[in-house]
Parts: structure tokens; sequence; C-alpha cells
């Protein structure tokens, strides 16, 4: 008889459960801007590859303190407010009626299905001629822009929510509108809001190319200022500002859904 | 308020699920409908609530629902359905704003209902926090919340751990007790059937059809886990089933 043989049984599980670690993202960033600190201040990228981050920081100062930065950034963020809400609103409301009505629904996938891959800047001509030169051609690009996007989003929100709850509302008597307004809205919300993530960086994305015909000012007509002289450092300026302005969105669309979300499991 | 179900048949396109179903609900007691899956059970309480329509036969309510009474036909489901984003009071306040009932007036029927299932101290409490077992008692409270003269029970207990099960049957005899109500009991669970049941239908596999009606004197108070004369009955009701339950679990699904 020989001894029963002893092993400690192999540890295969865990794993693919990502977990959020806070201050590697942040890591990332300072990483790559030191990287490009170095590598152009030693002269291995050359000044016409990329800016000199210091540089770029230096000119972002120089906007600031002279006051152009608020002259840039009033004009773009209303023109974003303005057609990011008329957009999104429309959108959600068109998205709710397709999720509800079945003339809605087939009349209007198709069409929204062959607005959505059209590229909204390529119909940016069409609205000057439309909407004028000024503000209205701009609203219209953004507003078109955010549209599609979150009508997708809600009627597939919408689609989501539980059929067991509406029939729950329908066997206790309550009216259409109350199933729409306490059961279906508030179903199809955390659908809306991811959605309003992709439709609000599309919003950001169109802002510089509503601002390419006939803008003085905003974010947008200052990159493209910048670019068309090779002023890399206010170009890269400007993208940062971009960035930021994208990276505040998202938070303050993370924190609506921690606060209104709260309910989910 | 009594139901009468007279003559209730229905398929969907070429695929017959019920065949001439007659049958009376008589008020204050509970009547539990036993067979096996896919014999159209559910759909038949769909029909009593009036969510669906039969191809074939009418439902009758005979007299008229009590007084008080905001929704004569009340649904507990199995899944529980509670809108996950309102509180524990805030599920029962819904049912109630439709007919006008705010305020005070609301405050005082959701305190009473939770008071008769115990659930006093969770008024505030979202559903993702509470164990399934509470989750159905909210289900309960909101369903008695608006008085109803017939509550239509779908596998209520079906979704619940056994031992949890076993503690909501002890609810729900308390509640019958304390104040006999009306029901139609849909159920696979035979034991729950005799528990629960004045009188238990069995249907036949699809098309469901009824295979015989059982009816068990014993008060409800005096049924205990485990009754001898319980389990007679049950063996009794297995034995009507058995075959039945073999033939539809061999039979193709159609989807």
């Amino acid at each position: 008889m020989s001894e029963p043989i002893e092993k400690t049984v192999a540890f295969r599980g865990g794993g693919f459960a990502p977990q959020p670690k806070r201050w590697i993202g942040v890591a990332v960033f300072i990483a790559l801007i030191a990287i490009a600190e170095w590598g152009t201040r030693s002269g291995w990228i050359s000044a016409l590859t990329l800016p000199k981050p210091s540089d770029v920081l230096a000119t972002f100062q120089e906007l600031y303190a002279s006051g152009l930065l608020f002259q840039h950034l009033a004009p773009s963020l209303s023109r974003l407010a303005v057609g990011a809400v008329l957009g999104v609103s429309v959108g959600v409301a068109v998205g709710v009626s397709i999720g509800l009505f079945s003339i809605a629904r087939s009349g209007l996938v198709p069409l929204i299905a062959a607005i959505f891959p059209i590229p909204k800047i390529a119909l940016l001509p069409l609205f000057v001629i439309w909407f004028g030169i000024g503000e209205g051609s701009k609203y219209a690009l953004i507003a078109f822009g955010t549209f599609t996007p979150t009508v997708v989003a809600t009627y597939g929100a919408v689609d989501n929510v539980d059929r067991t709850l509406i029939r729950m509302g329908q066997s206790f008597g309550l009216s259409w509108w109350s199933i729409v307004r306490k059961i279906v809205l508030p179903g199809a919300l955390p659908g809306i809001l991811s959605g309003l993530r992709i439709s609000l960086a599309i919003a950001i994305i169109l802002l510089v190319a509503a601002e390419m015909l006939g803008a003085e000012y905003g974010i947008g007509a200052y990159i493209l200022e910048a670019g068309s002289l090779y002023d890399l450092e206010r170009l890269f300026a400007g993208v940062v500002i971009l960035s930021l302005l994208g990276v505040i969105v998202s938070a303050v669309i993370g924190w609506i859904e921690r606060r209104m979300l709260e309910w989910r499991v | 308020m009594d139901i009468r179900l007279d003559g209730i048949s229905h398929s969907y396109d070429d695929f017959e699920v019920i065949r001439d179903i007659s049958l009376t609900i008589p008020k204050g007691q509970i009547v539990c409908i036993v067979g096996p899956s896919g014999c159209g059970k559910s759909t038949l309480l769909r029909f009593i609530g009036g969510l669906e329509r039969p191809n074939q036969g009418r439902i009758l309510q005979l007299g008229s629902p009590p007084e008080g009474c905001l929704n004569p036909l009340t649904y507990i489901f199995q899944d529980f359905a509670l809108l996950p984003w309102r509180s524990v009071s805030g599920n029962i306040s819904l049912v109630l704003e439709d007919h006008g009932i705010r305020g005070a007036a609301a405050a005082e029927i959701i305190r009473d209902v939770l008071a008769r299932t115990k659930l006093t101290d969770f008024a505030k409490a979202l559903p993702k926090q509470l164990s399934g077992g509470m989750k159905q008692r909210v289900a309960i409270a909101r369903a008695l919340a608006v008085k109803p003269a017939v509550m239509l029970m779908d596998e209520p207990l079906s979704a619940l751990d056994s031992q949890t099960r076993e503690l909501l049957m002890d609810d729900l005899v308390s509640l019958w007790s304390r104040q006999p109500f009306t029901a139609v009991y849909v159920t696979h669970n035979l034991a729950e059937a005799v528990r629960l049941g004045h009188r238990v239908v069995v249907l036949s596999r699809r098309p469901g059809q009824i295979r015989e009606v059982v009816d068990i004197d014993k008060p409800l108070a005096e049924r205990e886990f485990g009754d001898s004369d319980l389990d007679a009955y049950q063996k009794h009701l297995w034995n009507l089933m058995r075959d039945e339950a073999r033939a539809a679990d061999e039979e193709l699904l159609h989807v």
C-alpha cells in the first residue's frame, strides 16, 4: 500500500470581471504627455510632428489670460446646448412614439435607417441655404446629428421595457397615459441615458463642422484657423478643450445616472 | 361577486389550447387550477381578468363587487411585477393614484395593507433590497389595497424557494381566515393546491379540458404541513395527472 497522494486543488476560477481602478486612467494620460514632452525636448520627435506639451499649455494660458478663451467658448457652448437640446428632445419624442404606435414604427423606422448613415457634415451647405449662414444652420446641424442616435436608442429602450410591468399596469386599470408616464418612460430611462452619451459626443464632433462656415468665434473656428496656419500649439490647445468638454459631458451623465437610476440592480 | 366561465375555448391559429371549459368560482372560496405544463391554465387566468379574449365562450361576473372595491379583478403575478424604481409604498400608491386617492387617504390604505402583510418596517425600501418572499408580500399588499372582489393568482409562489413558500402559504391562510377573499389560484404545485384550495380543478394536457373537480372540505386554518388526509388528496390529484404530465412532457414544443 502506497501513501495516498495529497495535493491542493488548483484554483482555476476567477477573472472575467474587470474592476474600475481609479488612478490608472490618469496615469495613462500623464505617461503619454510625459513621453511626448521628453521626446520633443530631446529631439527624437520633431517639432513638426508634435508640439511640445508645455508649449501647448503656454498657448492655453495665453488664451485664458487674453480673455479669448471665453470669447470662443461661450458661442460654442450655446450652439452645443441649443442644438443638442433640440435634437435630443425631438429624438426622445419620436423614439417614444415609434416604441408605442404601430403606424409611427412602420412609417419612421425605415426613414431613420435612411437618415442615420448620412454624414451630417455633408449637409452643411444645405442647412446654410435653409437656415442661413448665422446660428440657425449651426443649431440645425447639431440638432440633426443628435436626433437620429437618440431616436434609435429611445425606441430600443422602450422596446426593452418589461412587458409584465405593462400588463400589471393594465390589470390594475391604470389609464394609457399613466402607464406611459409611470411605467414606460422610467423603464426606458437607462437606455435613453446611455444613448445620450453617444448623441452628445456626436454633438461635440459636429460642433467643429458647424463652425467651418461663417463663424468668427467658437472652439471649432479657432481649431480650423490654427489648422490652416499649421499652428500646432493652438490646434492642440483647441483639441484639448474639446476633449475636456467630452469628459465633462460624460461625467455629468454618469452623475445623472447615479442619481436617477439608483434603483437598478 | 361570483365568476362564471361559460364554454371557454381558445386556439392560437391552428394550435388549440383550451377546449370547452365551464366553471363557477363562488364568493369567498379559493379555487385552485392545476394541470400539466402547457395546458392553458395561465391563459385561462388571463381570460378571467380580461387581459386576453377567448375565441369562444364568455366570462361572467355574477352580482356586483363589494362596496369600496377599486379593481374587482386583481392579479398577483409569478414574477411579482413591482416597479423597481418605486419604493414599497410607492408601488402601492401607484395603483391608488389613478383612482384619485392621494395624500392622507392613500397613506392610510398603505399603512393598513402593509400592516396586514407584516411589511410596516419596509415602506421605504426599494424592491432590489427585498428577498423574493418579501417582494411577493408587497405584491399581495398592493392587491389588497384596491380591495379586489376576486384575486387572480398566477403561480404566485413558484419563483420562491420551498421554505419561503411554506411561510407565504401560512400568511395567505391567515389573511383568508381573518377576512375571506375569493381567489383563482393557478399552480403546478399540488401541495399548494391541497393546502390553499377549497376546490381543486384538474385540467388535462393540451387542449386543456376539465378532468375532475375535487372539493376539499377541511377548513383552511386546520390544514397543516404534512397532513395525512391532505396527502391522500394530493396523491389522488397526482394519480389523475401523472400520465397527462408525462405525455405533455414528451410533446414537441410548438414554437
